[in-house]
């Protein structure tokens, strides 16, 4: 896709030239990832020949996935959101409680979730848009408002033992043909949950409407330059507040999500999930500066993240501290990546043009 | 950024002046506050002479812990203020590379073994090494920032993924405890003087800054750079240079930080030190009335920003806010005050007034 997205790009000439650099930076993670799980597989063998590895990332990271397709969509309008990872903590946190203490349903509990992080989107995208905040600011103090909240709501770990609950959670949409034997002689068909069917729907929907879409071009304009995009007649203030709006939305959907796949509630849930998002959201090409992102390779940028974690685990270093080591190592290689490919394709337009 | 709005009329009454003011938000703040605390309970501002358990005579009370707890905030804002108004964008690592600092002073106190009974090298040696260390991250930050032109925001995610799990490295994940009672001077008390050894710290390190700004041209050459990098650069200056001199400074202010932190507990929790310290750091800055899109900096504003986060944190704990819920009545402060300084409501309300004004002469 990216290749005949590329050549039509060149057909375009320069008004695509934003569009190229992302399928550009896409293309390195996917080919990253690609390169990474082959190497695992042929090196490690061990989990990674089984397909059920490769569809348990998917289990793993749907919320993260989720997360951190809005957290793109604000990137690229050049914004942050950094209060993802509490609203779903304080969403997880919100319909435990409601399922288990208060006996509520578990559609009920999905509105819940979609109505928090509707709220956090409404009110930090006014803030930010229309007050004309930083982003950071205002939602660093919505990380804090919803940890804050978390805590107060209820600060005591527990399971959720809701019936309709837990049929939901071991709901297992099976993947055919992708069976393994197991020990005992028995085809084990592989699986996913349902949470990973959702993200594919966020990723896919999100996907189209930034491709094709008016709406969704919007958001490139407005992050690639405000004042070009006011001049060309974009409701920039609306935009904005349309990404937050939409980070918030997806922020509640992952939390369901993410809340879906664990089954219980802590106010230690989903810790540092707004650092991963931004680490993915970067990986997978988004350029905090706006402008540059692409889901697809966003959602490449969580499955390589995750990858990463697998290998080293995997490969005997257990210390929890070779986690973070690497983590970093690998968003400090991709960054360098990306600024030394952005700035050979600035001076080589800069040559074109002069 | 109240100064630097075009003033539309010179009424220059003296009430609109003083609003102006880029201290005029973080005082007001802190007074609020103060006053707010005076009237739920008068006794707060009570200042009394105990004994700690080592038998010194020693200053406690609602004052005394704001000033002490809030030295190292401050002298953060300090490096933060800087490093906000040279590169546009805030170092996210502090926390982390506070961690790192600590753990590295610890390592050089002591050696290879957990529970030293003496001390395996001079306090300012290990201190300096920390310090080292501490810049030496500061200007791969800035090297990334600079150099590799990287938002600052994401170049320093790499250190904070990677800070505390680098700290717990060093020192093989294990807790080392200093029983030396010289080393807790730093963050407690000496013996014979009340007030806590944080705040002379703190004290120093704001005369120190001062000096600096007043003799050097680093205010003017950070601003130069902040407000227009190209420009600067024709001009002849380098903001590679002073961009990583931002950072590096910032290192400094970690490295002091850390021995402050160390100190006070004479031992080290890697996961659990100096967290989220660097959101209070920045909103520091932000109260301060600083643009975090870099530029101009009012380092008193800073200052004062981070005494009256502080000052939140402590009356929020006085009121047996649980430390855990804290963050929910700071946020919803935060956005008070961030959206009364914000430039359009400012604009609105003043309008509103001198609309009011015109009316009552008419």
């Amino acid at each position: 896709m990216s290749k005949s997205s590329e050549a039509s790009a060149k057909q375009a000439g320069r008004k695509k030239i934003s569009l190229n650099d992302t399928n550009l930076l896409m293309l390195i993670t996917i080919v990253v990832f690609v390169v990474m799980y082959l190497g695992a597989m042929l090196i490690l063998k061990s989990g990674f020949l089984k397909p059920q590895a490769f569809f348990n990332l998917f289990n793993d990271n749907a919320s993260l996935i989720i997360l951190s397709c809005g957290m793109s969509l604000v990137m690229i309008t050049g914004g942050i959101d950094i209060s993802v990872g509490g609203v779903t903590t304080l969403v997880c946190m919100c319909c435990a409680v409601y399922l288990d203490r208060q006996g509520g349903n578990v559609a009920m509990s999905a509105l819940i979730a979609l109505g928090i992080g509707l709220a956090f989107g409404l009110v930090q995208g006014f803030l930010v848009a229309y007050l004309e905040i930083q982003p950071f600011i205002v939602t660093l103090a919505g990380m804090f408002f919803a940890k804050g909240m978390t805590t107060i709501v209820n600060s005591e770990p527990f399971n959720v033992a809701h019936e309709g609950f837990v049929a939901l959670k071991n709901t297992r949409v099976s993947v055919p043909g992708m069976g393994t034997v197991n020990k005992l002689g028995e085809y084990v068909n592989a699986y996913v949950e349902i949470g990973v069917l959702v993200a594919l729907v966020v990723v896919v929907v999100m996907f189209c409407m930034l491709r094709w879409t008016k709406f969704g071009r919007n958001f490139y304009a407005v992050g690639g330059n405000n004042q070009s995009a006011l001049m060309l007649g974009i409701n920039v203030k609306r935009t904005k507040f349309m990404s937050h709006l939409l980070c918030g939305l997806l922020a509640g959907v992952g939390g369901f999500v993410y809340f879906l796949h664990v089954g219980s509630c802590a106010p230690s849930h989903a810790a540092g999930a707004e650092m991963n998002a931004i680490a993915s959201s970067i990986i997978g090409g988004t350029l905090l500066t706006g402008g540059v992102g692409n889901i697809v390779g966003t959602m490449f940028g969580v499955l390589s993240l995750s990858t990463i974690k697998n290998i080293v685990s995997s490969a005997g270093f257990g210390e929890a501290w070779w986690t973070g080591i690497t983590t970093a190592a690998m968003l400090c290689l991709f960054l360098i990546i990306q600024s030394v490919v952005m700035g050979i394709r600035k001076k080589r337009q800069l040559g074109v043009k002069g | 950024m109240g100064t630097n709005t075009v003033k539309k009329s010179n009424e220059g009454s003296l009430l609109m002046r003083i609003t102006r003011n880029q201290l005029f938000i973080p005082l007001a703040a802190l007074v609020l506050l103060l006053l707010f605390n005076l009237i739920l309970d008068p006794s707060s501002f009570r200042i009394t002479m105990d004994h700690n358990s080592a038998g010194n005579p020693v200053l406690s009370g609602f004052l005394i812990n704001i000033l002490d707890n809030g030295s190292e905030l401050a002298i953060l804002a300090i490096g933060m203020t800087l490093v906000t108004a040279a590169s546009g964008g805030q170092d996210i690592s502090v926390g982390a590379a506070i961690a790192i600092s600590g753990s590295v002073l610890l390592r050089v106190l002591c050696g290879s073994n957990t529970r030293p009974d003496t001390l395996q090298a001079p306090i300012i040696v290990a201190f300096l090494v920390a310090c080292v260390v501490a810049m030496l991250f500061g200007a791969f930050n800035g090297v990334l920032v600079a150099v590799f032109k990287i938002q600052p925001m994401v170049a320093t995610l790499i250190l904070y993924t990677a800070g505390r799990s680098i700290a717990s490295w060093v020192n093989n994940n294990e807790l080392p405890i200093i029983g030396e009672p010289s080393f807790g001077y730093f963050g407690n008390f000496i013996p014979g003087i009340p007030i806590p050894t944080p705040v002379f710290i703190a004290i120093a390190c704001m005369i120190l800054i001062w000096l600096v700004l007043k003799f050097t041209n680093l205010r003017l050459y950070t601003q130069s750079v902040g407000i227009n990098e190209n420009s600067s650069r024709l001009n002849g200056l380098n903001p590679t240079f002073i961009k990583i001199l931002a950072f590096v400074i910032l290192g400094l202010c970690v490295g002091v930080t850390g021995l402050i932190k160390v100190s006070r507990l004479s031992t080290i929790n890697y996961g659990v030190i100096a967290k989220d310290i660097e959101m209070d750091a920045i909103l520091a800055v932000a109260l301060g009335g600083n643009a975090l899109s870099g530029g101009k900096f009012n380092m008193a504003a800073s200052v004062v920003g981070a005494y009256v986060i502080q000052c939140l944190t402590t009356t929020l704990y006085k009121f047996n806010v649980r430390s855990d819920a804290l963050p929910a009545y700071k946020a919803v402060v935060v956005i008070l005050l961030v959206v009364l300084s914000a430039p359009i409501v400012r604009e609105k309300l003043s309008a509103l007034t001198s609309k009011a004004g015109r009316k009552e002469a008419a």
